[in-house]
């Protein structure tokens, strides 16, 4: 049989007695699901072309449609499942590489979930976080060596004590959380926009992944990093003067080892603008910079950018989490970064193949807690800060990555379902009906920048409420007070191996 | 500070309510011909025909006067004016001064000199008594059959009105058609072949020689070409002049109306007009003419008004407009609806079948005037293209489609007309 | 006066403003009745407008010198003083359709339900938000002083 259609994911429930054929969902869905028949005056769904983004059940003012997993089944085989099948059926038919967005959905150990948390209880007391003053602030960049200073008079005022050491560029975050790179072309300028004014609002940053820095979003510069990737796209002068600090992309956790993707079709006038490439054409990042083969020639493009922009803004570098992550921090550190972004496994993307997504990289808790470790044992930790991303899905997974030795996590995909995102993991397609992943104008007004800032704003607060309770239970008033500090943090269900690469011990053994 | 407004209608309770913006205090003085308090001149034949009661079609709550601090003198006509003294003199004799003086004295309905026509049973149809004295006869004399003089607005109207009463009625029409003055042959077809259905006859490039009549009331009428229709009631109704017999033959300047400048003032100082009786600017012909309708009288009547207080205010100037629902076919017309001259493209949508026509007038790229009929969804957007006299040449191809909306206009013009203010007509 | 704003970037086309002001005027006020039980429909007060990817909802502007008010000759389209909106007393119209004549926005209908007068916004009269605005889910239409 030469042609077998390919499997419906999704079913669509329709309450007839609820749906009162408003048609809301027919004008909605952008994969053209639902449909209209004014004979009957009902409305039918086809469910095969069902993505399972819920924007349809979202929106029915009788809530009248339920999306369920397609009930068909496969005789249970533990090794050739559903998925498998699937898969194998969808490349006899295409012959492609098979696409997908978002982050690694295979269920690898979540190492977050195996971590628990400390409390005070007798000695050292709890602090509690509405009457204390609780410091969430924090500071990424080159910290100094040791620091120098001059007391001009005996008299124990602060004016008297003057700082001698130069302080390299930093950072200033009010939480320590920043909204991780996605680049203009694989979201909507309004959802740039909602990341941008939310980053403001909040006092904390936002990075323009690879794709450029729109002219709309200047503005909002000095909430800005920006990402010089291996297309280039988008780096000019202007481009790096806006910034408030520069990251070089050598990796993304969702794949490691591949260059960027923004098919042809999301390519508008636009995109071909920030981007500086034509209109229409694919946008491909190729693997490796071209100009980056050895560690020097990475020194070598840290220090041009960093004359280029006077040593004022810190300069980074952001890589995937790989087996050897340890060694490679370690010499980007040497190198010159001010600061090292490590994105896990469970990092997100508009576009990956799914292969390389679900096989390739390790998880950022292990990943993280050994680079910290390796760089204190070197002596050289304070050189550069270090952001942990690729699957923070809560307060308490920021509290963990702090404590196994990140300065501040980068969110992506949390953003995203802030903003309305259901991870149907259709990114590529271009027609996310959330108005996010595409550039689409009858799409992309879905997404209010007000409504999205909100609330991303809301996220944040609510995250540093709660990072704020924890920290006060474990009786620590400040955020840097946390960081490294794996005593506060213990394993359960772990393998000794685990532990041992976390640095943790296991849960019930005391001090 | 004295106000006297002659004219108890439209403009003039438009001119209290804008004097009173301004200036709380000073004395008006209302004088009316008419022993009613106020009324909608235009829902007469409703009244007529039963759709009104005659508690409804007063205009203004019994309060306004009292509110409004207004000296209402009713059923007094004013019959002369002291232009030196500043005086209004009513035929009761009384002398009302006045600082500032407005005349809204209407229009008065045209009758003309046919013999007979002094037969009982013979009504002019522009008041509230007419309609009453009508509604009486018919009821005394259990008319079945009428003819109306005259296929205009109100000639129909009134038309209308006596069908609810189950009257047969002949219309007598000089022109080719009914509804001349503002639809063209295509609607006035459409209108004809309703008035049909329901039994009514329309006789058009005809008219009344002569009324005959037996013990004193009129039993048929003899047309021009000697056809003969006996009749229980004639209703005169071929059209309004404005009634500029107060002013006549004094320094007041007079055309077919009341002359007035763009402040609604006449030649002479501190005396002013508005409504069916003066000649204002007609902002589509550019010229000054009398504009009959009740939107337009209000409008003039509030400019008046203000400039009155002492608010300087420019009248913007109006043009013909008309709504009007016949045999339960709504129907619009707009502008010059029926252009003589060359120089102008019509777009048109005509069904006669499900009664819809719709034309759209352009001179100069801009709308000048419009018809519909059947189908007056939204006519309001093509008026204001009228009034702001918008370059249609962008979205022409989109006038007649049934989507036209804001959205079809120039995006500039759109927000002007959302978020900047509405001028008026 | 408060007003409701248009905000034409992000109206998504969805018309459940029209949805929910159809039923905010209904007998019933419940969605599955309007919708199923009650005949005829009321017709919503609120138009949107789509062309392309360009959407947004009309509905009646309340104009600070409302051409509808002059041209009613019955004195059924009066100013509410309270709110400042412009509302309709449907006992007193008659459906002579001037106002739909005047109205720059074409904001103004025939009422859908058989009766002949005139139908349009009122600003849902006694809620505190008028229901199109509380439920427009991307807030492209909101209500706010006018500045």
């Amino acid at each position: 049989m030469a042609k077998r259609p390919l499997p419906t994911e999704f079913i669509i429930e329709r309450d007839e007695e609820k749906c009162i054929a408003c048609q809301a969902c027919v004008r909605m869905c952008s994969n053209d699901v639902h449909s209209y028949d004014p004979e009957t005056d009902t409305v039918s769904s086809d469910s095969a072309k069902c993505v399972g983004c819920h924007f349809c059940e979202t929106l029915c003012p009788t809530g009248a449609l339920v999306i369920r997993r397609n009930p068909s089944e496969f005789k249970l085989n533990a090794n050739w499942n559903a998925e498998v099948i699937k898969n194998i059926t969808r490349q006899a038919e295409t012959g492609g590489m098979l696409l997908t967005g978002m982050g690694c959905d295979k269920p690898y150990p979540i190492y977050w979930d195996y971590i628990l948390l400390n409390a005070s209880q007798v000695t050292n007391p709890s602090i509690d976080p509405l009457r204390e003053p609780m410091e969430l602030r924090t500071y990424i960049g080159r910290k100094p060596d040791k620091i120098e200073i001059q007391i001009t008079n005996s008299k124990s005022q602060i004016s008297n004590y003057k700082l001698q050491t130069s302080i390299p560029p930093q950072l200033k975050l009010e939480t320590p959380i920043l909204f991780s790179a996605m680049s203009y072309g694989s979201i909507s300028l309004n959802a740039c926009k909602s990341l941008a004014k939310a980053a403001r609002e909040v006092g904390t940053f936002y990075n323009t992944g690879e794709g450029g820095l729109h002219r709309e979003l200047y503005k909002y510069s000095a909430n800005t990093i920006v990402q010089v990737a291996s297309g280039r796209f988008g780096v000019h002068r202007e481009y790096l003067e806006a910034a408030a600090a520069i990251e070089i992309k050598i990796g993304q956790g969702a794949k490691p080892g591949i260059g960027g993707h923004l098919p042809g079709e999301k390519v508008s006038e636009e995109i071909s603008q920030t981007r500086m490439i034509p209109v229409g054409t694919d946008a491909l990042s190729p693997a490796p910079h071209h100009d980056i083969y050895s560690i020097e020639d990475l020194r070598q493009l840290i220090f041009a950018l960093k004359e280029a922009t006077r040593y004022k803004k810190p300069v980074g570098v952001k890589i995937s989490a790989v087996h050897n992550v340890a060694p490679i921090a370690s010499g980007i550190v040497r190198a010159g970064a001010d600061f090292v972004a490590i994105d896990g496994l469970r990092g997100g993307t508009g576009a990956a193949p799914t292969v390389v997504r679900d096989n390739v990289g390790i998880p950022t808790e292990l990943a993280i807690a050994v680079v910290d470790q390796r760089l204190r044992e070197e002596g050289i930790r304070n050189q550069a800060s270090l952001i942990a991303a690729g699957g923070i899905r809560s307060s308490s997974d920021v509290i963990k990555a702090i404590a196994l030795g990140a300065d501040a996590v980068y969110i992506g995909t949390a953003s995203l379902v802030a903003m309305g995102c259901s991870l149907c993991q259709r990114c590529y397609t271009g027609k996310c009906n959330w108005g996010i992943a595409t550039q689409d104008p009858y799409l992309t007004k879905r997404l209010n920048p007000d409504i999205g800032t909100r609330r991303l704003v809301n996220l944040l607060r609510a995250w540093s409420l709660e990072i704020k309770e924890m920290l006060g239970g474990m009786g620590i008033n400040a955020i840097e007070s946390l960081r490294g500090n794996r005593e506060q943090l213990r394993g359960v269900g772990l393998s000794d191996t685990d532990l041992k690469l976390l640095g943790i011990k296991p849960a019930g053994e005391a001090w | 500070m004295n106000y006297v407004i002659i004219g108890n209608s439209a403009s003039g309770i438009a001119a209290i309510e804008a004097i009173r913006e301004y200036d709380g205090k000073n004395k008006i003085t209302v004088i009316s011909d008419e022993p009613y308090s106020n009324y909608s001149r235009p829902l007469i034949s409703y009244f007529l025909g039963k759709k009104v009661s005659l508690e409804s079609v007063s205009f203004q709550e019994e309060d306004f006067y009292k509110d409004n601090k207004v000296d209402l003198i009713l059923n007094n006509k004013a019959t002369k004016l002291d232009l030196k003294k500043k005086y209004v003199i009513l035929a009761d004799g009384r002398k009302i001064s006045f600082d500032k003086l407005l005349i809204t004295t209407g229009g008065a309905p045209i009758v003309p000199e046919i013999k007979g026509r002094n037969f009982n049973g013979v009504f002019s149809f522009t008041t509230l008594s007419d309609a009453q004295k009508i509604e009486k006869y018919i009821k005394t004399n259990k008319v079945k059959k009428a003819v109306v003089l005259g296929g205009g607005l109100i000639g129909l109207k009134a038309t209308e009105a006596l069908i609810e009463l189950k009257i047969k009625v002949t219309i007598v029409e000089l022109a080719d058609r009914i509804l001349s003055a503002t639809f063209d042959k295509k609607a006035s077809g459409i209108i004809e072949a309703a008035l049909e259905k329901i039994g009514c006859k329309s006789i058009t490039n005809n008219t009344i020689a002569e009324i005959k009549g037996k013990n004193s009331k009129v039993k048929e009428v003899i047309l021009k070409d000697k056809k003969k229709i006996p009749t229980e009631l004639v209703i005169v109704a071929i059209g309004v002049k404005p009634n500029i017999e107060l002013v006549k033959n004094r320094a007041i300047n007079t055309n077919k109306g009341i002359l007035v400048d763009n402040f609604m003032q006449t030649n002479i100082k501190d005396i002013y007009a508005a409504g069916d009786c003066c000649e204002a600017k007609d902002s589509l012909l550019n010229t000054n003419r009398p504009i009959a309708i009740w939107p337009v009288a209000k409008r003039q009547g509030k400019i008046a008004g203000y400039n009155m207080a002492g608010w300087k205010k420019e009248y913007q100037g109006s043009f013909a407009m008309n709504s009007v629902e016949l045999c339960g076919i709504p129907t619009i017309s707009v502008g010059e609806s029926c252009p003589e001259k060359e120089g102008y493209q019509v777009l048109e949508y005509f069904a006669p079948e499900k009664s819809i026509y719709k034309k759209i007038v352009i001179k100069n790229k801009r709308i000048i005037g419009v018809i519909f009929v059947g189908d007056i969804e939204r006519a309001g957007i093509y008026t204001s293209l009228i009034k702001d006299k918008v370059d249609t040449s962008d979205f022409k191809e989109n006038l007649l489609k049934e989507d036209f909306g804001l959205i079809s206009l120039p995006k500039e013009y759109r927000k002007h007309l959302v978020t900047g203010e509405v001028a008026i007509l | 006066m408060k007003k409701i704003i248009i905000r034409e970037e992000y109206c998504m086309g969805c018309r459940l403003c029209e949805v929910h002001c159809l039923v905010q005027h209904s007998k019933t006020k419940n969605i599955i009745k309007a919708y199923k039980g009650e005949y005829p429909k009321p017709i919503p007060r609120i138009i949107v407008e789509e062309k392309g990817y360009v959407s947004f909802a009309l509905q009646c502007r309340h104009c600070e010198d409302g051409p509808c008010l002059e041209a009613c000759i019955t004195g059924a389209m009066y100013r509410d003083k309270k709110t400042g909106a412009i509302l309709l007393n449907e006992d007193k119209c008659i459906g002579c359709w001037m106002c739909i004549m005047v109205c720059p926005f074409g904001v103004i209908s025939r009422n859908g339900e058989g009766k002949k007068i005139a139908s349009k916004c009122d600003l849902c009269m006694g809620e505190k938000v008028p229901i199109c605005v509380k439920n427009c889910p991307n807030e492209a239409i909101v209500y706010e002083e006018k500045k």
